[in-house]
């Protein structure tokens, strides 16, 4: 009982502080802008373990969140062998070998009028298809291991960057490409040095939605089979075993890399399109 | 624009059909190979290529056999009174499709809930906001497995577990489009809603809605489509018993190569057509209400 009146009064006081916060006078500095979603963060934190404990929650219904940490702690080892498996060579292969293959098509389709006009609607029309239905074929084709699951992270990310390409690829404006005619530049100058950068922030806004995609494609995909290590894997094994407090280890560490690899394509789209209006806020 | 686009899409369309046939025969050559080594037999070239496009458990199904067995296992089924057996393709779609608009619906609903409390309460606004679109980079789809088997435990089963997912898959998409549509007055309009005394009520009935709803119908496709993987992934661990998801992994763990794509253009063709449906919705909303571009 002790818990649970700890977590309520913890509850209170946090919604009190952010409350407060965000409406003092200096809550438009980035210390309190942090600040805030942290406290929230933590507050529910508290709240789910002092519950969990209080009213006595089973561990095979919803583990404390100590236990899960205690959990990461100690298997650390697996759990960065599943990473391994799942993240650089399963997502992180499918998302460079998709990403490029993308956007090399958007450009090799860029000199015919009629090929976009054929493939961007079918382009728009497959990305809103459930492309994870795939994963039991490729992983039939491909085998068990990670190369099944590359492929389908290629099917995932490939039309969702393809059509922020080609839309990219017809940002520049009829007057910079005249600019560039008056300069007597070539096709390919006007391509490399006009309307690759120009279409940049729409390239970066397809890879950073094909990061999300990407890992989710290659956890699924072990969902249709794997060796025996694997994000996927692991989830849906323990799950069997109703070891939760692992799953809740590995349901982390996916939440870890899904923000931290976001976070790297963000911040690489902020060193490539500096210059665009809205990075320079 | 549209008469202007039909040859090109058709173009492409023809064009994947036609890979589609060559992969086939290409893919499904070395068991064609095999069985006449095995028989003894010499096939001509269009032997070869007639019992690629035909055999039972090929790597790469022809188009027209997953047309077949779409039509088999659908209108076929409709003919024979039996649209509701458990063999037929209506039943397993229409259990995923009751699970998706269910979790639709209240995914929906408690996001645009959440995004009007945003927008009216700083402090939640603040604290709640950051996390919604942190959400939206984290493969939240991972914990589709737990949740089902978790509801299992304490016995709840069918059709709610499978909802959920697709609810909270849906919500997050919906509260951040409908918080930046429901932010999108700029200052001009809102002080003009200022000096016509407008109540907070009367800027969100007048104001706010009307000019959130372009954000919102996007966040809605967005939330559909979602739903529906939700639903589907939400499928496979209960043992593959019933819906779309159930058929990819019966079909999976026995080879069943035609039931799998059968499986997965039911599942398209139901995409296909919900995310459609919301665009036409869209397309009609908006023009009644003056905003069609």
């Amino acid at each position: 009982m002790i818990w649970v009146i700890f977590a309520l009064a913890f509850w209170a006081g946090g919604l009190a502080l952010n409350l407060w916060l965000s409406n003092c006078p200096w809550r438009g500095t980035l210390a309190v802008r942090l600040a805030v979603p942290a406290i929230f963060g933590l507050t529910i934190l508290v709240l789910w373990e002092g519950l969990t404990r209080g009213l006595g929650v089973p561990p095979v219904i919803l583990p404390p969140p100590s236990a899960i940490g205690v959990r990461i702690a100690a298997s650390l080892p697996i759990l960065w062998g599943d990473f391994v498996q799942t993240f650089v060579k399963g997502a992180l292969t499918g998302y460079v070998m998709g990403c490029g293959a993308a956007v090399l098509t958007a450009i090799v389709i860029d000199r015919s009028t009629f090929l976009q006009r054929g493939l961007l609607p079918v382009g728009n029309f497959i990305a809103a298809l459930p492309i994870i239905g795939t994963a039991p074929i490729l992983v039939m084709w491909f085998g068990f291991d990670w190369q099944s699951k590359a492929a389908v992270v290629v099917a995932m990310v490939f039309f969702p960057v393809l059509i922020n390409t080609v839309q990219g690829l017809a940002a520049a404006s009829a007057m910079q490409k005249d600019l560039m005619r008056t300069y007597s530049a070539s096709y390919g100058q006007t391509l490399a040095k006009l309307r690759l950068p120009a279409a940049m922030p729409f390239i970066f806004n397809g890879l950073k939605i094909s990061t999300t995609l990407a890992l989710i494609g290659a956890i699924v995909a072990e969902f249709f089979g794997s060796p025996i290590r694997g994000m996927g894997f692991r989830i849906s094994t323990e799950v069997g075993r109703l070891s939760l407090d692992m799953v809740w280890a590995e349901i982390a560490v996916a939440a870890l890399a899904g923000s931290a690899f976001y976070g790297l394509v963000a911040a690489v789209e902020r060193g490539v399109t500096f210059w665009h209006p809205s990075q320079r806020g | 624009m549209m008469t202007r686009s039909v040859l090109p899409i058709l173009t492409v369309v023809m064009a994947i059909v036609a890979l589609w046939y060559g992969g086939a025969v290409l893919m499904n050559k070395r068991w064609t190979m095999d069985q006449a080594a095995r028989a003894g037999v010499e096939l001509s070239l269009a032997e070869v290529v007639a019992d690629t496009l035909s055999q039972d458990r090929p790597k790469l199904p022809a188009p027209h056999q997953v047309i077949t067995e779409l039509w088999n296992t659908t209108g076929a089924k409709v003919l024979e009174g039996r649209a509701f057996s458990k063999r037929s393709l209506i039943f397993h779609g229409w259990i995923t499709l009751s699970a998706t608009l269910l979790g639709f619906a209240i995914g929906t609903g408690l996001g645009i809930a959440l995004a009007v409390g945003i927008v009216h309460n700083r402090a939640m606004d603040m604290s709640v906001m950051p996390w919604a679109i942190a959400s939206q980079t984290i493969p939240i789809l991972a914990i589709a497995p737990m949740i089902i088997v978790v509801l299992n435990s304490i016995g709840v089963q069918g059709l709610l577990p499978k909802a959920i997912i697709s609810a909270y898959l849906s919500f997050f998409p919906v509260v951040v489009g409908m918080v930046k549509g429901l932010r999108s007055p700029d200052a001009m309009q809102l002080d003009l809603m200022r000096t016509y005394s407008a109540s907070g009520t009367q800027v969100f009935s007048m104001l706010r809605l009307p000019s959130s709803m372009p954000y919102l119908f996007t966040s809605l496709k967005v939330g559909m489509a979602a739903s529906l993987v939700g639903a589907i992934v939400g499928e496979l661990p209960t043992g593959a018993i019933r819906g779309l998801g159930a058929r990819l992994l019966a079909g999976s763990y026995y080879g069943q190569t035609v039931q799998i794509w059968s499986a997965l253009f039911a599942a398209a063709i139901l995409a296909a057509t919900l995310v459609g449906l919301i665009g036409l919705i869209q397309r009609i909303t908006l023009k009644r209400m003056g905003m069609a571009r």
